[in-house]
């Protein structure tokens, strides 16, 4: 089950007590799992308040589960770690720092002994990288708030983790800000073959980022109802997704799970729907349609099947 | 209307202060010869009865004073009779004393409890208790035990100062943004790395904000403690001048008492401004 997987969640669960103590306590999910490949890219969709920062904070080590676990790399975790890098929704920038400073602390923070010259240059490097040169002395309050985002992104990379993990990195900004920055974290994603775990709300989002998308029912006892392969090509353009023949069957697909299935699923699983190893189904593909798409294995496709 | 608002208010201070010693001028000046009297008991009575002056010192009276003080703040001519600048240079001595004692317990000490819930629950009934006791109460109990009038004025300085500072660190540490140390959490930052770059700088303004209610008091307090344990310091130069019926002496050591308090408090304003970070 772990081959090939650089992130196993392993049948976890978190639940809360109930308020007072007493009584049953509540389940957000249960038994749930999940596998993350090398150098892809997942998208996690579902209705607020399912769960999903909180299998986010789990896969970060900032929250325990209440039973399974995850395995990252072979090795079960047990507590935060520099592997893994988080993009925090409301960015998380130290005030007191610059830009500068608030990257060097990250940088510092992964290689202590190396040099301050060495540290700022590293830090420098990956400020260019998110299009910030220039800003380096500012402090966060003198930035725009998709200046910040970047600034949290170029946190996370410049300590060069294997796992990225994001939580709705770009639903705070504005429509133009949000398409420059998806390009920039495609871009350094492929460049650099980044694994990234990312939540979002927004399904274009997963479209145009995700290799494969993870769609989450309704909580309480949310589950993973499907996995969706995303069926466009790889080197594929913000702008012009659309022109793609699986485009709206996808959007479609997801925009259905949303408005309907994400609770009629949770009421009611699918026939023969096993929790290790949820549908995995690629809306609208044809692969005769898309040439050149490299095929990470061959999935029936779900929908025909 | 083009006046800035800063040079309109400092005009209007001024005029404030002009109306101000006019009126006290007028209230304590001369009312002019009164009904005529035996000169022996004219003699005796001085000004206040021949003049119609009033017994208060007016404006001019308390500005040579000053004077005559700020000229030579430094002279000892025995024990009752040392220079004003002497006299503060004590109470500032006692006050710095004591508080940075103070600061060294209640930083540290607020540190750990705002860290440890356990620390915090544990402590806060007594911190409840201690906060409110007046600090002149400890008086007898420092006199008793140190044996020392001085020393036991910057014990009851270490007192007052330390409630604000130990209240205010702890609550500063304690509340660190979750997100910040989530941070460092993520980054693997050491216990000491945590505690000198997160957690110090963001609770430095709670801090900061202790630390200038702490000199506030202090500086509250030690005039009184002064008054008390004698000999030595500003509250004891206020008393005694008033054994003295010196009113003249009286308010200009009001007047230096106030001045010293405010520059203590825009200092540590001062140090606030350089910890605070906009958001
Ligand atoms: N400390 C807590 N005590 C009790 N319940 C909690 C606690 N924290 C979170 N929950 C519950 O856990 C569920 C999942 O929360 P989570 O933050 O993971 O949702 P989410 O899917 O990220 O939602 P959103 O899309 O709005 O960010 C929510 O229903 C929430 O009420
Ligand atoms: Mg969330």
């Amino acid at each position: 089950m772990t081959d090939g997987n650089i992130i196993s969640i392993e049948g976890i669960a978190r639940r809360y007590p109930a308020p007072g103590g007493k009584g049953k306590s509540t389940t957000i999910f249960e038994n749930l799992w999940l596998g993350v490949r090398r150098g892809e890219f997942v998208c996690t969709i579902g209705h607020s308040g399912c769960g999903k920062t909180t299998v986010l904070n789990i896969l970060a080590g900032l929250d325990a589960p209440s039973e399974g676990t995850v395995i990252v790399d072979g090795q079960a975790i047990d507590g935060p770690s520099l592997d893994r890098a988080v993009i925090f929704q409301s960015h998380a920038l130290l005030p007191w720092l610059s830009v500068q400073g608030n990257v060097a602390f990250a940088v510092r923070s992964r290689w202590p002994d190396w040099s301050a010259a060495r540290i700022e240059e590293q830090a420098r490097r990956f400020i260019a990288l998110v299009g910030l040169a220039g800003s380096e002395r500012k402090r966060p309050a003198e930035l725009s708030g998709g200046m910040k985002q970047r600034v949290g992104i170029a946190r996370a990379l410049s300590i060069e983790p294997k796992i990225l993990l994001m939580d709705e990195p770009f639903s705070a900004l504005d429509a133009l800000t949000r398409g420059t920055l998806q390009d920039e974290a495609r871009r350094i994603c492929m460049e650099t073959g980044q694994t990234t775990y990312m939540i979002t709300h927004d399904i274009d989002e997963a479209i145009y980022l995700a290799d494969r998308i993870v769609l989450m029912t309704n909580g309480p006892g949310a589950r993973v109802a499907e996995i969706v392969e995303n069926p466009l090509p790889r080197d594929r353009a913000r702008t012009d997704l659309y022109r793609h023949p699986s485009y709206y069957p996808l959007r479609n697909h997801l925009i259905e799970f949303l408005v309907t299935r994400s609770r009629t699923l949770r009421d009611a699983p699918a026939d023969g729907w096993d929790p290790r190893h949820p549908p995995v189904v690629r809306p609208g593909a044809h692969p005769e349609l898309v040439p050149g798409e490299p095929s990470l294995h061959s999935v029936p496709n779900a929908l025909s099947a | 209307m083009n006046v800035s608002l800063n040079v309109r208010a400092a005009v209007l201070s001024v005029g404030i202060l002009v109306l101000f010693l006019a009126a006290w001028y007028a209230a304590t000046t001369g009312s002019g010869p009164v009904a005529p009297m035996d000169p022996e008991y004219a003699k005796l009575m001085g000004l206040t009865a021949t003049q119609g002056k009033s017994a208060m010192p007016g404006p001019l009276d308390v500005a040579a004073t000053l004077w005559g003080h700020l000229r030579d703040p430094f002279y000892v001519r025995g024990t009752n009779d040392v220079g004003l600048g002497i006299q503060l240079g004590h109470s500032v001595l006692r006050v710095a004393g004591g508080y940075l004692l103070a600061v060294l317990v209640a930083v540290p000490g607020g540190f750990l409890i705002g860290m440890s819930p356990l620390m915090s629950r544990a402590l806060d009934p007594f911190i409840q208790v201690m906060k409110p006791i007046s600090p002149l109460a400890w008086m007898p109990l420092a006199l008793y035990t140190i044996k020392d009038s001085g020393k036991s004025a910057i014990f009851v300085i270490f007192i007052c100062s330390l409630w604000p500072m130990l209240i205010n660190t702890a609550f500063g540490v304690a509340n660190t943004r979750k997100e910040w140390l989530n941070v460092a959490r993520t980054l693997e930052v050491g216990t000491l790395r945590r505690a000198f770059l997160v957690i110090l700088p963001a609770a430095a303004p709670t801090i900061l904000t202790g630390m200038r209610i702490s000199i506030g008091i202090a500086w509250l307090v030690i005039v009184a403690a002064e008054m008390l344990v004698g000999g030595t310091g500003i509250g004891y130069f206020v008393w005694n001048e008033w054994n003295n019926l010196s009113i003249t002496n009286v308010i200009t050591a009001i007047l230096v008492i106030g001045l010293v308090g405010m520059i203590l408090d825009q200092a540590l304003a001062r140090v606030a401004r350089l910890v605070t970070f906009p958001e």
